[in-house]
């Protein structure tokens, strides 16, 4: 199994992409410094009791600062480097649900209406042409508004991170859907789906077991695509004051935070969360490049 | 040709139906007007007879008439967190949005379609893989780093131009403007640089992606054997025929450029719809959402008319086709 992956196109050619394997390896250490940020980070940045008013505004160590704090430290004293792994842990978890969930319902509804096509595959698509027109962020804000009205303000505030990762994913599953669907009309005449419709098994097997499989490579370049378009507009309604709290900060929020000081002098702690929140896109769009290409043997 | 734009035209009027039903469903059932309009100290009774004033006791279909009547007569309702009009609030910010948007478009248009070409006819050239890459990265850049980045260099370090507001507007009619004062063009720069530099990376890959395509085919062959000078060729020949895709995409940036101006006049506290709208979703301010919907999905279906006419206009089959 190993040896068939080592030895297999993708994998060759990855390691023949310079750009491919530097974006691989900023993603991976962003992932890793998210996943592992508790253990990480030498203080805890939702734990007040953590940092100290005495540390605030510390410029970045290069820079003559402390020692134990290596990007200094913003006004309440914060570690930045803390907080940009913590940030990246709630900015990739919001990202990566989304993701999930708008892959599982658009590429669920994808599969159905390119294999029922009829009335149903028409509806879908309507609806999805109706959200195309509207770009994702403003789907996101709308959606996010809606449940500000429809949700009494202290569950709001609790269901922030569930509201925020529906509202993305709910902009962004016409792409899986889109996708999907083109993907089952060329399958669905092929001889093996022929094959297991004849032989009388059930629809979602066919759907699930047969050409789900066939058709991951094209679905597999718009999740990669999608999480850094998820990512994005997490980091964009965090900074437009709509996504998460100052008291829970994103990559999103900490920007926010740190504009307040672009006229001050303070410089890293507006411009360490963007660096990173920048590497992190830039690396995953690369990397959807890559797959893409990869994919697409056309355009090699 | 009549006809195609007589579909047209009742397509735009459903759609418009749709958001206004939208835009009512969200008046109506997010939160409650009633209690939304009133505060603590208001009686039951009170409480009651207006809501019989506003007529929410009517029939759903009555009300939604009657909502859609109001707007077509201007009256768009009032907003719960300023008690003005709503309509008065959103167009006295509308010119803000539109000159934004506008001169974020041309930048993208005059700067996009020559890089395009460019970097379609000299497809592996140096300076082509440098646009190129550039834009990769101008893609994966979100649109409020970009305003981050433009005010620390040209505000903040270099001191060149303003960061927030409109500067001097000018009085025309009714129309706010900051298009006649060098003050207002100062102040219009940034922010416009900051919208047109996403809408850019798309029209320059759609054009050099369209033109690579023309360059290929037959005709542009014929034409080369024919001994047509370059210049005639690319830009008469080649050029022309990339145009119906590159409008088509003008009237789908125009939702971009909406959508983004509400990302970047919150960044440089740009007096338009956006910053407006933004206000509204804070303080659940529905009606103002709602409105400021049907007002987008207004430009949008205009925008959408004027392109369907402008295909018939530079492409002769469709004038033949006619009704097709």
């Amino acid at each position: 199994m190993l040896a068939r992956l080592i030895k297999s196109e993708p994998v060759y050619l990855f390691f023949r992409s310079p750009a491919a394997m530097l974006a691989a390896i900023v993603a991976i250490l962003v992932l890793g410094g998210a996943a592992f940020a508790p253990f990480l980070a030498s203080t805890d940045p939702y734990d007040l009791s953590s940092f100290s008013l005495m540390d605030g505004l510390l410029p970045p160590l290069w820079e003559g600062g402390d020692p134990r704090f290596l990007l200094g430290t913003d006004d309440q004293g914060r570690d930045m480097v803390s907080a940009i792994l913590f940030g990246a842990r709630l900015s990739l978890t919001i990202g990566l649900m989304a993701m999930a969930v708008a892959s599982v319902l658009g590429v669920g509804l994808g599969l159905a209406a390119g294999y029922f096509g009829g009335r149903f595959d028409a509806i879908v698509m309507r609806i999805a042409d109706i959200q195309l027109a509207l770009p994702a962020i403003l789907t996101a804000l709308l959606i996010d508004g809606i449940s500000r009205g429809v949700l009494p303000p202290a569950i709001h505030q609790d269901l922030r991170v569930a509201v925020l990762t529906l509202a993305i994913a709910l902009s962004l599953w016409v792409n899986f859907a889109r996708t999907a669907r083109a993907s089952v009309f060329v399958e669905r005449n092929k001889d093996y789906v022929q094959a297991a419709m004849i032989m009388g098994q059930h629809p979602l097997r066919v759907m699930l077991r047969h050409i789900l499989p066939n058709i991951m490579g094209p679905l597999l370049v718009i999740m990669t695509v999608d999480l850094a378009s998820a990512i994005l507009l997490e980091a964009t309604l965090s900074f437009l004051g709509i996504g998460l709290p100052a008291d829970s900060p994103s990559l999103g929020t900490l920007i926010r935070i740190g504009m307040q000081f672009l006229l001050s002098g303070e410089w890293w702690i507006l411009w360490v969360p963007t660096l990173f929140l920048v590497a992190l896109v830039v690396s995953i769009n690369v990397l959807g490049d890559f797959l893409r290409d990869v994919f697409n043997p056309r355009l090699r | 040709m009549a006809f195609f734009i007589l579909k047209r035209l009742i397509q735009s009027v459903f759609v418009m139906i749709a958001v206004a039903f939208l835009a009512f469903s969200l008046f109506r059932f997010v939160g409650d007007p009633v209690s939304q309009m009133t505060g603590v100290e208001t009686s039951a009774e009170d409480s009651a007879r207006l809501r019989e004033e506003l007529g929410l006791n009517d029939a759903f279909i009555v009300q939604f008439g009657r909502f859609t009547n109001n707007m077509l007569h201007g009256d768009f309702g009032y907003s719960y967190r300023t008690r003005q009009p709503v309509a008065d609030m959103i167009a006295a910010r509308i010119p803000a949005t539109l000159e934004l948007g506008t001169v974020a478009l041309l930048i993208s248009l005059l700067v996009g379609i020559p890089t395009g070409v460019y970097t379609a006819l000299r497809p592996r050239g140096f300076v082509t893989q440098a646009i190129l890459l550039t834009t990769l990265v101008g893609v994966s850049i979100p649109t409020f780093v970009i305003g981050i980045m433009l005010i620390f260099l040209f505000g903040v370090q270099l001191g060149w131009l303003p960061t927030f507001g409109r500067g001097g507007t000018v009085q025309i009619g009714g129309w706010t403007s900051s298009l006649f004062t060098f003050d207002g063009w100062r102040a219009l720069i940034l922010p416009a640089v900051t919208l047109g530099v996403y809408q850019l990376t798309l029209t320059m890959r759609l054009v050099r992606a369209e033109m690579m395509e023309v360059l290929r085919s037959d005709y542009i062959r014929f034409a080369t054997a024919r001994g047509i000078p370059y210049r005639s060729l690319y830009f008469r020949h080649a050029l022309a025929n990339t145009m119906v895709p590159v409008i088509t995409i003008i009237g789908l940036q125009f939702g971009g450029v909406i959508a983004f101006s509400i990302v970047t006049e919150s960044v440089f506290q740009w007096p338009g719809m956006g910053l407006l709208f933004l206000e509204s979703i804070r303080f659940v301010d529905i009606p103002v959402m709602g409105v400021y919907l049907v007002v987008i999905a207004f430009f949008f279906v205009l925008v959408n008319m004027i392109v369907d006419l402008l295909y018939v206009a530079i492409d002769p089959r469709l004038r033949v086709r006619g009704d097709g």
